[in-house]
């Protein structure tokens, strides 16, 4: 923080402290509650560069998170025709060409922890970009500012209208915002249950009344959620309830670019006129005017000033609003911008600033990503369309039969991923003299299982040694084998028998 | 911590303490947000509303049963009949198809053999083990011996109405108990062990009267075992030329077989079990590895 700046404020403080320690008895007065009410924020309409990558990253957002559903994707009439699909009662994730069936659900894991990383790479390069653009909390809170701002006016006007007393027009507006706000929600509920159902007759079912009622329970738990966070909430839930400012603050370093107040150019504030007279005489004058532009804008409600904070979202909208007043006045843009205390530090020294966007932790976070995603591209591109999973009977482990030979029996499940049946030719490895027989084919037939499309089957497979006298456990292999295509899949097992004395 | 509740501003921050302190260190107030008072006002009014909706509060007799008149019975009840009317599509299959043709059927065999498993570790398990194995006295049901006989009808019949059990119609047959009964002599029962021991190739000891065995054998038990000794499935007599034996194969329990003689008991599942589960089971013991066509 601005060393100047601080002995200001511990300055003051230390008076007060005085103050009121000589005031002991009155204190129980001046008791601050435990509970405190929130301070309505209205923030300010504002034009700049960050404002319109605000503007553009909202629209592509919702879109997406509006329109995906809709999107269709051929997958032959064993499959649905629904581009991005999470259907439950299947149990299978459809994402364009991709399907990801339950047991594959570390590509999921795998996403996540990309998130993860993709999240602290953009913290070690500039910060809380995540939270200022990207979060949902902040574009519904836009979207739902921006509708506000359209139906009640500007930061005066809604100021001036809250303060006033209830008027029809003001009645009329309070109405119509939250008409609007609970459309928005609502529509917002009825998107994501779209992706859980073929979008198409979902919404048929839902304009006609007959849709589940987990669909209506769930549109209703997302309009309440969203009409509360997005219109009521808003800063709270960035403040109170969200984990990563808490994160951020302990993975943030000294080359992070953060939104920053560039004191070392701002201070001393004031005036236009007393420092356009502190500079004529020489004397050290800051560009900031104190115009509290900044402060006006911001979503959060926070001074941006008092330097880097848990309350802000780092969306760059008190840069435009600090821009604009600087050209009016003449001075340099960008008194706020991104970037960070080393360099402030550096340029009080006479330095000339520098960033280090690559270095080992955006290195290293980078590189992660990589062997993270080009896991997943690897797995998925060799993954097969066919699997073969088994498992030993645990009691008995094998079995005499009349005749002396010893059996185990065996359950195995087969998996065709493919959406056509197929057919797949089973045979036994590491027994010679051995009787392999399917429960329900006939024995010395073809051992063939037939399994449909994207589908799986148990089947219960005996295997008997007659060699009489095999070891206690001897290893042997399944495989199958797709009777058209050659493909193959395999299964390691093995086969039990008494212990020798 | 200090007494006197005196509230100071903290230096570095300006903010004020909420006067405790220990050992120096205070504490900032830093008020919560009022929405959070309300919220946790707002969860005690909830669990009024359970008070209202759910069994809650005892009396002397009995409770309030609350005004959906909900209960946690009724609930599983009621689940469970859902359960069984989602299943009914595949036991309806079940009830009416014959025997053979569930098994030839990929759906209702994969059914059946699922719903069997349950039944059969609820009900079978404690007796026949687990996976079906058995144990001494109680029958293996995944080899390929049979007592009373391996085909699918046989083990529904053996199901429904139980071996030895108080069903009329159960099956029939005891292994009388010659030596208690005073129908052999000991050196009889002795030389019979040993030459039943002979039928599957097992060590006999030395100087046994096989000879005078096959006789007593000839007398006494090919009756139920057959002349060859290869069993008679109608009354459930073991094969005693095979290897595997319900009770061991050692002199000593032959000996003791046929002095107490044998008759143990399964019982009838045809009042306890529905005949759907019943036809379930039977594939599902069918195709543990020993069925029989």
């Amino acid at each position: 923080m601005d060393q100047m700046y601080v002995d200001r404020k511990l300055a003051a403080t230390s008076t007060d402290a005085l103050a009121s320690s000589a005031a002991d008895e009155f204190e129980r007065d001046l008791e601050p509650p435990l509970y405190a009410a929130r301070r309505k924020i209205y923030p300010q309409s504002v034009k700049g560069p960050y404002r319109t990558i605000k503007w553009v990253v909202l629209f592509v957002t919702l879109g997406i998170y509006y329109g995906l559903p809709f999107i269709r994707w051929d997958r032959g009439p064993n499959a649905p025709g629904q581009a991005v699909l999470i259907d439950f009662p299947g149990r299978r994730f459809y994402f364009f060409f991709i399907e990801i069936w339950p047991q594959e659900i570390y590509y999921l894991t795998g996403l996540l922890v990309i998130a993860a990383l993709v999240l602290f790479l953009m913290n070690a390069l500039a910060g809380r970009i995540w939270c200022g653009y990207l979060c949902p909390q902040t574009v519904w809170t836009d979207l739902f500012l921006a509708v506000e701002r359209l139906i009640e006016g500007d930061r005066r006007e809604r100021m001036q209208s809250d303060a006033g007393p209830w008027t029809v027009q003001r009645v009329a507006e309070k109405v119509t915002k939250h008409f609007f706000w609970i459309l928005i929600a609502w529509w917002t509920g009825g998107a994501w249950v779209l992706y859980f159902a073929d979008a198409p007759t979902l919404t048929r079912e839902l304009a006609s009344g007959t849709a589940p009622t987990a669909a209506y329970l769930w549109i209703g738990i997302l309009t309440v959620t969203t009409y509360v966070f997005a219109g009521h909430m808003r800063e709270q839930v960035c403040i109170y309830m969200c984990p990563w400012p808490r994160i951020q603050a302990a993975l943030t370093d000294e080359h992070a670019l953060n939104v920053t107040y560039r004191y070392d150019r701002g201070e001393p504030r004031g005036s236009i006129k007393k420092n356009a007279q502190l500079r004529l005489e020489g004397q050290p004058a800051g560009d900031c005017i104190d115009c509290f532009q900044c402060v006006n804008v911001c979503p959060t409600g926070v001074d941006i000033r008092d330097g880097a904070q848990l309350g802000c979202i780092q969306c760059g909208l008190c840069i435009d609003a600090c821009d604009t007043v600087m050209r009016k006045i003449g001075r340099p843009e960008r008194l706020i911008a991104y970037d960070n205390e080393l360099n402030l530090k550096r340029r009080i020294a006479g330095l000339p600033s520098f960033s280090r966007p690559i270095r080992a932790r955006t290195a290293l976070y980078a590189a992660l990503i990589a062997v993270a995603g080009g896991m997943m591209i690897y797995t998925l591109a060799t993954r097969h369309s066919m699997a073969l999973n088994a498992i030993h009977d645990r009691n008995p482990l094998f079995v005499r039969l009349a005749d002396g030979a010893i059996r185990n029996g065996y359950n195995l499940r087969v998996i065709n991923k493919e959406l056509e049946t197929r057919e797949f030719f089973l045979t036994v490895e590491g027994l010679p003299a051995s009787v392999v027989e399917i429960v329900g084919l006939p024995l010395g037939g073809r051992r063939v299982i037939e399994v449909g499309p994207d589908q799986t089957r148990e089947v219960r497979v005996l295997v008997s040694d007659y060699g009489f006298s095999p070891p206690a456990s001897t290893p042997i292999m399944f495989h199958i084998m797709d009777a058209k295509t050659g493909e193959r899949a395999q299964a390691r097992d093995h086969f039990r028998a008494p212990q020798k004395d | 911590m200090s007494s006197d509740h005196k509230k100071h501003i903290d230096a570095v921050t300006g903010v004020a303490t909420t006067g405790h302190e220990w050992d120096g260190v205070r504490e900032l107030n830093m008020p919560l947000p009022r929405w959070w008072l309300w919220i946790f006002y707002a969860t005690i009014i909830w669990s009024i509303g359970y008070w209202i909706v759910y069994p809650a509060w005892p009396l002397v007799t009995t409770h309030t049963s609350g005004v959906f008149n909900w209960n946690a019975r009724q609930a599983i009840i009621d689940d469970m009949a859902t359960l069984k009317a989602q299943r009914a599509v595949m036991t309806d299959r079940i009830a009416a198809a014959p025997l053979e043709d569930i098994l030839s059927d990929s759906q209702m065999l994969s059914f059946a053999r699922a719903q069997g498993r349950a039944a059969f570790a609820d009900n079978c398990a404690p007796c026949h083990g687990a996976g079906g194995g058995g144990m001494r006295g109680y029958p293996n049901l995944v080899d390929d011996d049979w007592l009373w006989g391996g085909k699918l009808q046989d083990i529904a019949l053996t199901l429904r109405h139980g071996i030895r059990s108080t069903d009329d119609k159960g099956r029939m047959g005891v292994m009388p108990a010659f030596g208690r009964d005073k129908i052999l002599e000991r050196p009889d029962i002795l030389a019979v062990a040993d030459y039943v021991r002979s039928l599957s190739t097992l060590s006999v000891t030395k100087g046994a009267d096989l000879a005078r065995g096959k006789k007593v054998f000839a007398e006494n038990c090919a009756a139920c075992h057959g002349e060859n000794a290869k069993g008679n499935r109608e009354i459930g007599a073991p094969d005693l030329t095979d290897q595997i034996w319900l009770f061991g194969s050692g002199r000593d329990v032959i000996v003791e077989g046929i002095i107490n003689g044998r008759g143990s008991v399964m019982p009838a599942w045809g009042g306890r079990l529905d005949d759907t589960t019943i036809k379930s089971l039977a594939v599902y013991v069918h195709t543990l590895g020993g069925g029989q066509k």
